[in-house]
């Protein structure tokens, strides 16, 4: 980790991490808003849907693929009723669908989309043009397996493989937080000019149906402004995006680029922050489940948090000193807000829904690297849990965990079911 | 000789990267000043994103987005949609790509942006292979003509884009050459006049990859429509058929001998191209009169 970064994170700490009790409250909209608003049942994919239209993004490239299609239904369904002014494009793919969306958030749009698993890996390309063209897309992405051979089961893989893009990425544990996260993306996205991206796992969040409270167009209008950059593409002002650069303009781009990532943390808090007392619930950039005085920690992105929480109860009920970190935010990696969250922490043990082959799980291998050397760092136990959407019940968890407490842990990832 | 006076604005500036007697620079300087200052350009990596020159330079006076090689058509329509939902729908937007990414790596995107019929002006510079690159061979590439990738000889023929185009029921597609600048000029103005995709291709022979002496292109671009090998006509709406140049003056031999690319070429293979050349004129014959016939 670079110099940069390091000082960052510890900027970030001092500054947005919010007292303990306060990050261990799980939140779930007890201290609701005063304002009106609409309760109903929404799977992830819908709540997402929402949360575009509650947005407004001016244009909106789509391409259908299982299991991102019902955001692509809602949306058109929407349009067609007269509810989401948006210009909807269908292209003949994803990559069309990048390639679109990058120049017209360039000469000034708001721009929406949403993809899964091939769709995501097909845009490639673009993700990196994307970031390097610092046009504040935001993208929602179903996290399904990725082939050979095929499948359509929850597994991150997809997303995790593009962590080197550029985008910004927030994995997300339930159809409220998918829908919410999507204004707090564009806030955060249009302050540093990234793209951003929020992750769903396949089925377990995109279609199971839950109660999702859906605001008030005039209350997200009043938390997110009009997109209104300073720099775009303008034949008043003649500027170009893509001519090709000196090494030493390149050089500079990337540590602009680095230095926008860095800032993500503490504005993402900010925005997270500034939702909860409008709407009355926030996200956080991680949070601290059960975790005062917890011995062993899990920790865990998606939807698999939600299965932790009930091994976490489960084991407290017991009388064991058991907590739940789960990352919201994966990149840029909050590495001081976790280095604090898992200080004096004896076992971390992680779950990947994901696979780096011959690496192991992701989140792993990035947790290793940032405790490496920090004070007061846990011992890191690395299961490849759910690989494949395999099935991981909250009993298995729990065993997981008292497993770890009696042993040292592997330097690999280990497979586990 | 008849002269030519550009009556517009200028709107791409002398000092530009291209090389010395460059066709593509004259081609797009006179498709530049048509289209006018309230116009977005599209150019992906090619000869032309070369002569638009390196940050922070620019020889175009008007915006340009320089896209992947693969994406133009999905840049324009994205580009076009963010404009008209910011309320400029008066501004143009321009594609100026090359044949390698028009007839080959760009051409999915292309063929849905037309199947949509999004609004844009895409101009192919067709210089008939990878120039950029140094010279290899693409699916423009015209039958037996040597390239990096194709040392003895394309062995297939140039692939119709053209037609292909017009199949999509777009409003306007044509062929255009700098050799016959009103013509050229004349077709960006009517483009211009026109909403949804509209297709323009124009030759332009490549000093360096066709083996032209520096003072050579023009000549080349003219030989190529009196021979009839790159003849210039319009395709409205996929039906309407015109031929702009009527007669052919010269056999493809003296188009052929102009160039490096054929050096050598065996004499059954130049009949070979005249062949292919004069099936495809009756073609275009029959349907330029069949178009005249339906609208008498």
């Amino acid at each position: 980790m670079s110099r940069a970064n390091t000082a960052g994170g510890d900027r970030q700490r001092a500054e947005f991490a919010p007292p303990a009790d306060e990050q261990g409250t799980r939140s779930d909209g007890a201290r609701a808003a005063t304002h009106a608003r609409q309760r109903s049942l929404l799977t992830g994919n819908e709540a997402v849907a929402w949360g575009a239209r509650l947005s407004r993004p001016q244009v909106c490239p789509v391409y259908p693929i299982t299991p991102q299609t019902p955001v692509l239904e809602k949306l058109t369904e929407f349009q067609a009723a007269g509810e989401f002014d948006a210009e909807v494009i269908t292209p003949e793919s994803e990559h069309s669908v990048m390639s679109a969306c990058i120049p017209a958030s360039l000469a000034g749009a708001r721009v929406f989309t949403a993809t899964a698993s091939q769709g995501l890996l097909l845009m490639h390309e673009l993700l990196h043009y994307a970031s390097g063209a610092r046009a504040p897309v935001v993208m929602a992405n179903i996290n399904r397996t990725v082939a050979s051979p095929w499948a359509f089961w929850p597994d991150q893989t997809d997303s995790l493989a593009q962590r080197d893009t550029g985008w910004v990425q927030l994995y997300v544990e339930s159809a409220q937080e998918a829908l919410d996260s999507v204004p707090q993306a564009f806030r955060v996205a249009e302050q540093v000019l990234l793209p951003v991206m929020i992750n769903l796992d396949a089925f377990y969040v995109s279609h199971a149906m839950e109660p999702v409270d859906v605001p008030r167009q005039d209350d997200v209008d009043a938390y997110l402004p009009s997109f209104a950059p300073a720099r775009k593409l303008d034949t008043a002002v003649g500027s170009s995006w893509g001519n090709v650069v000196s090494q030493d303009m390149f050089y500079r781009h990337r540590q602009a680029l680095q230095e926008a990532m860095d800032r993500v943390p503490q504005l993402l808090a900010q925005a997270d922050g500034e939702w909860q007392q409008r709407f009355g619930r926030g996200w956080g950039v991680i949070e601290r489940y059960r975790c005062d005085g917890a011995q062993t920690v899990v920790v865990a992105m998606g939807s698999m948090a939600g299965t932790a929480r009930e091994a976490v109860d489960a084991m407290r009920d017991a009388g064991e000193p058991v907590g739940l970190v789960k990352l919201r935010l994966f990149r840029p990696l909050p590495a001081a807000a976790l280095r604090a969250a898992l200080n004096g922490v004896r076992d971390a043990v992680v779950l990947d829904r994901n696979h780096s082959p011959g690496v192991g799980g992701i989140l792993h291998q990035e947790l290793r690297a940032i405790l490496c050397g920090a004070r007061g760092a846990p011992r890191v136990h690395g299961l490849l849990a759910g690989v494949g959407g395999v099935n991981v019940p909250p009993r298995r968890i729990v065993e997981f965990v008292r497993a770890a407490r009696e042993a040292e842990p592997a330097a690999e990832s280990q497979w586990v079911r | 000789m008849e002269r030519f006076e550009q009556k517009q604005e200028p709107m791409l500036c002398s000092g530009h990267a291209a090389c010395p007697g460059c066709i593509d620079a004259l081609s797009a300087r006179h498709i530049l000043a048509t289209m006018g200052p309230d116009t977005m350009a599209i150019i992906p990596p090619s000869c032309m994103a070369i002569i638009a020159g390196p940050q922070p330079m620019s020889s175009l006076k008007i915006p340009v987005y320089q896209p992947t090689l693969e994406s133009s058509a999905a840049a324009a329509s994205g580009l076009r949609r963010a404009l008209d939902a910011l309320g400029k729908r008066d501004t143009q937007v321009l594609v100026l790509a090359g044949d390698g990414g028009t007839y080959d790596i760009g051409f999915q995107c292309l063929s849905s942006a037309a199947e949509r019929n999004e609004d844009f002006l895409y101009v192919c510079l067709d210089n008939e292979g990878y120039m950029n690159t140094g010279a290899q061979k693409s699916s423009s590439t015209p039958h037996y003509a040597r390239t990096g990738s194709t040392p003895a000889g394309k062995t297939t023929r140039k692939k119709n884009l053209v037609e292909i185009m017009a199949a999509h029921g777009i409003p306007y597609a044509a062929t255009a050459s700098a050799s016959h600048l009103p013509d050229l000029v004349r077709k960006v103005e009517k483009a211009k006049t026109i909403r949804g995709t509209r297709f323009l291709s124009v030759l332009i022979p490549c000093l360096d990859g066709w083996g032209l002496p520096d003072d050579a292109g023009l000549a080349a671009a003219r030989y190529a429509v009196e021979c009839g090998a790159f003849p210039l006509y319009e395709i409205e709406d996929g039906t309407r058929w015109t031929l702009n140049v009527t007669t052919r003056s010269r056999p493809v031999a003296d188009y052929l001998a102009l160039q490096g690319r054929y050096r050598g070429l065996a004499e059954d293979r130049v009949a070979a191209l005249q062949a292919e050349v004069d099936a495809a004129w009756a073609t275009l014959v029959r349907r330029a009169e069949a178009g005249a016939t339906a609208s008498a």
